[in-house]
């Protein structure tokens, strides 16, 4: 478990710096007695170098079936990129290959009886569980319903689906439809607007659409500026950690005000808005 | 086989807001106090620094600071007919782990219930007569006053440097301040926070209709400030990375700022992390406790024999530890008889979201408790007679960090996902603010806690059962001051709103209050409550529960402010009296 997820942190960090990954450097790392592991690995390794997304836990089916379905929960517009665009899928494989996909700190222990709504989530599948047997019963039902996998379906279809799962009127076999559905609807508002170190929220398009900042600065003298819009370039934990953004003495970053068209105040402008 | 340690004075089970000022107060007497926590040493610096502080993500939704369920949680029930279930992940409430404990993660706003709160049976009786209790309401007197606890309402808030303004200050009602609180000795320790935009449109349209709004009193504090332990809380910033979250600046009044720098340089003072009390032992009369049992991070275990026990966990260890150890009689709802269990109480919440068209408010910027509010509507502040209820509670308009994946409200009518969502998503994010109504819940007869029979945590102990609904009175109160709260979002010029006063059962899964209370009530009569008004266990005098859990029922506040008081309280008895001379103190 740890040295798997010390590999997936690595690549994680290596994808969210955009940097190219040496072949081989995981199998170097690795004792001996795990000869063929460490061979999966360094394959892995390769793959991970050759694409910008190194996914960890969907396969490529899972993901052209994400894909899809986020680009409809929160379609790409004129207002700006969807879920699709701002890597949501890939948030979802980082999320589901992490704690959050195994249970980590929740009572896994069983029985297992369904329960009442109110006492919430008691499936015996853990969320990466949930995704996988999801994505299959749906594009089972796709499959004999329009001959197709979901992402093979038309826009409409999909949309079809989609609300089908939501309104529970798809049954699918292993969970329950609106349980999938719901889940995968809050970890895409999740990927959308989480900060971009977990690989959703691209060039930081979720907080840009609403107008918020990110890392906070100091408001102490802004707070009482009423009824005036705070525009600026939001800050994302890498873009301190990468010193790409200015920092006070207690590590706030000094935000980057921007004028009306999106484009940023001159300095002397910047000190007096603060 | 335990291995038996040193005896020691005191042993506080819990390190977090009242273990940490019990500590601290009985190490400065000479007595050697051993703080157990079942968490890790959390500190502002690393812990909590920047920029890594800021991660949504991490706090509110993969909630980094609160308690690790994989080891122990809690089942849940509507009703006594029903199947109590394990709680697998957290919602409704956000019990903290690790030293510090809730105290972190907290929003801060530091309230005194009212003195009607403390008195509330017999004041209903009096003002209303009994036919204004329902039937199963076990309602009752907390066996102190409001005036008794004055002078500990006055410490801890000087304590955490408590930023607000009196609004009865020796009996003078003050202009700004809250005109319904119980009379104050002495005005806070610091001036309230900045106004936000949100809190002056909310204050004009509450003043127009007649009522007394204020900014509420908030332990993130205004301005730097040094304690009486000579602890220095910073001035806050406004980050909006508040409840849920640490505060990087120091700047949120917390066992961090407030107590552990200096607690942790007292020699009597000794701290233990990742230790799990499984049992408090008592002696073969079951009159005294003798030792704790505890399990370490390397499956070790310890007996630590002490002359005082405190019950210094979040309420549902209070009662777990009381109930696993023999600590008093179990409470029995069907014969209505025993006391540990009794009179779980929670908090009734609704709230409102104005939208507006012509107006933005930043609302990502702010504090856990930066807000302007009224407390007209709350305990037995406005008559209740035809309402067919008792209890109430604030309602306000918070500034509490509108962070994107918790806030991001649409309008009634908008689809749950698709274009039309995000256009309005992205219209509303910053043209909206909420309203909360925050109400009191009574107690009743089938709400309580005892042991499960079938889910054990990974000691092998039974977990907590929690067996609770709302009732009629809760839902009228909460449909009441709801409605009043869409007539202000009204008058406040909001657009649309979405209205949602508490409706049907209770349920576990979406947030609504780490405001849970009862189950070890304190009061005047041992065969109605588990400790008496010093916290003290009535069966085990060297046993005080302190905290929430000794609320005899939930008022309309947030609890914590009520919390400080009586934990000074209790330690005022056991310095003054029991250390003197152990045993009961009443």
């Amino acid at each position: 478990m740890s040295e798997s997820r010390s590999r997936r942190n690595f690549l994680k960090s290596a994808a969210a710096l955009g940097a190219a990954v040496p072949a081989g450097v995981a199998a170097q790392s690795k004792p001996a007695p795990h000869a063929d592991h460490d061979k999966q690995h360094a394959q892995h390794m390769r793959a991970a170098a050759a694409s910008a997304r190194p996914y960890m836990f969907l396969s490529q089916a899972e993901v052209a079936f994400l894909d899809a379905a986020v680009s409809h929960l929160i379609p790409k517009d004129e207002l700006g990129p969807g879920a699709k665009e701002a890597g949501v899928t890939y948030f979802i494989d980082q999320q589901l290959f992490g704690g959050y996909g195994t249970m980590a700190k929740k009572y896994t222990q069983g029985p297992w009886p369904e329960g009442t709504p109110q006492q919430g989530y008691q499936s015996p599948l853990t969320p990466a569980a949930v995704y996988r047997a999801g994505i299959r019963d749906t594009n089972e039902y796709c499959k004999k319903t329009y001959s197709k996998t979901f992402d093979a379906l038309t826009r409409a279809q999909q949309d079809e689906v989609l609300k089908g799962l939501d309104g529970g009127k798809i049954e699918l076999e292993q969970v329950r439809s609106q349980f999938f559905f719901n889940m995968l609807l809050n970890n895409t508002v999740e990927g959308f607007f989480a900060d971009p170190v977990y690989g959703g929220n691209r060039d930081k398009a979720g907080w840009k659409l609403v107008g918020f900042p990110g890392v906070a600065a100091v408001y102490t003298p802004f707070i009482e500026k009423h009824n005036v819009p705070y525009k600026a370039q939001p800050v994302s934990i890498a873009d301190i950690t990468g010193k790409v953004a200015q920092v006070d003495e207690h590590g706030h970053p000094i935000h980057v005000m921007l004028d009306d068209n999106g484009h940023p105040l001159s300095s002397r402008a910047q000190r007096g808005t603060s | 086989m335990a291995t038996k340690l040193k005896p020691v004075d005191v042993v506080t089970v819990g390190v977090g807001l009242t273990g940490t000022i019990l500590a601290k107060e009985l190490a400065d007497t000479g007595l050697k106090v051993v703080g157990i926590e079942r968490g890790r040493w959390r500190d502002t610096d690393p812990d909590f620094a920047m920029p890594g502080a800021h991660d949504e993500l991490k706090y509110v939704i993969h909630k980094e600071l609160m308690q690790d369920l994989s080891k122990e949680t809690i089942t849940f029930r509507n009703a006594m007919n029903e199947t109590a279930l394990p709680m697998r992940q957290l919602g409704s409430f956000l019990p903290g782990e690790g030293v510090g404990g809730a105290a972190v993660h907290w929003g801060g706003l530091t309230w005194r219930f009212l003195p009607w709160d403390f008195e509330t049976k017999s004041r209903t009786l009096a003002r209303y007569g009994a036919k204004q209790v329902a039937e199963e309401c076990t309602l009752q007197d907390w066996g102190v006053t409001y005036d008794e606890l004055e002078p500990h309402f006055n410490r801890f808030e000087y304590l955490y440097g408590v930023s607000g303004k009196a609004g009865n200050l020796q009996g003078k009602i003050i202009p700004g301040g809250n005109p319904f609180e119980g009379s104050r000795s002495k005005e806070y320790p610091n001036p309230p926070l900045k106004t936000a935009y949100s809190s002056t449109l909310f204050k004009q349209a509450v003043e127009k209709m007649g009522y007394k709004p204020f900014p509420v009193p908030t332990a993130a504090n205004s301005r730097a400030y040094k304690n009486e332990y000579g602890a220095t809380i910073n001035a806050c910033v406004y980050c909006g990375y508040c409840q849920f979250f640490a505060c990087e600046m120091g700047a949120k009044a917390s066992p961090q700022t407030a107590v552990l720098p200096v607690l942790m340089k007292n020699p009597n003072f000794e701290l233990r992390t990742l230790c799990n009390v499984v049992k408090i032992n008592l002696d073969s009369e079951k009159k005294r406790a003798v030792s704790v049992t505890y399990v370490d991070s390397r499956g070790r275990e310890f007996e630590q024999p002490a002359d005082l026990v405190l019950l210094t966990s979040y309420v549902f260890n209070n009662v777990r530890l009381m109930l696993l150890s023999g600590i008093g009689k179990p409470y029995d709802p069907a014969a209505n008889s025993g006391v540990v269990g009794r009179n779980y109480a929670y908090q009734t919440n609704g709230n409102v979201t104005a939208f507006f068209e012509d107006k933005v408010f930043n609302q990502f910027m702010g504090a856990g408790a930066l807000s302007m509010m009224i407390d007209d509507l709350d305990g037995d502040n406005f008559d209740h007679t035809g309402l067919g209820f008792i209890g109430g509670g604030w309602i306000g308009a918070a500034s509490s960090g509108a962070r994107p994946i918790d806030f991001h409200p649409v309008p009634p009518g908008t689809p749950r996902w698709g274009g039309e969502w995000k256009k309005a998503m992205a219209r509303y994010y910053n043209r909206a603010f909420g309203i909360t109504t925050h109400g009191a819940c009574q107690s009743y007869r089938g709400n309580y806690f005892d042991l499960d029979p079938t889910y054990r945590d990974a000691y092998g102990l039974p977990l907590l059962r929690m067996t609770f609904d709302f009732r009629q009175n809760e839902y009228k109160m909460s449909d009441y001051i709801t409605k009043k709260a869409a007539e202000i979002a009204k008058a406040a010029g909001a657009s649309r709103m979405n209205v949602n006063p508490r409706t049907g059962k209770y349920s576990i899964v979406p947030y609504q209050s780490t405001h849970n209370t009862g189950g070890a009530i304190m009061g005047a009569d041992p065969t109605t409550s588990a400790v008496n008004r010093f916290l003290q266990s009535w069966d085990v005098h060297n046993v005080f529960a302190i905290g929430a859990s000794a609320f005899p029922q939930n008022g309309g506040y947030n609890p914590t402010g009520t919390v400080g008081a009586l934990t000074f309280h209790a330690l005022e008895a056991i310095k003054t009296k029991y250390l003197k001379q152990p045993g009961p103190l009443a």
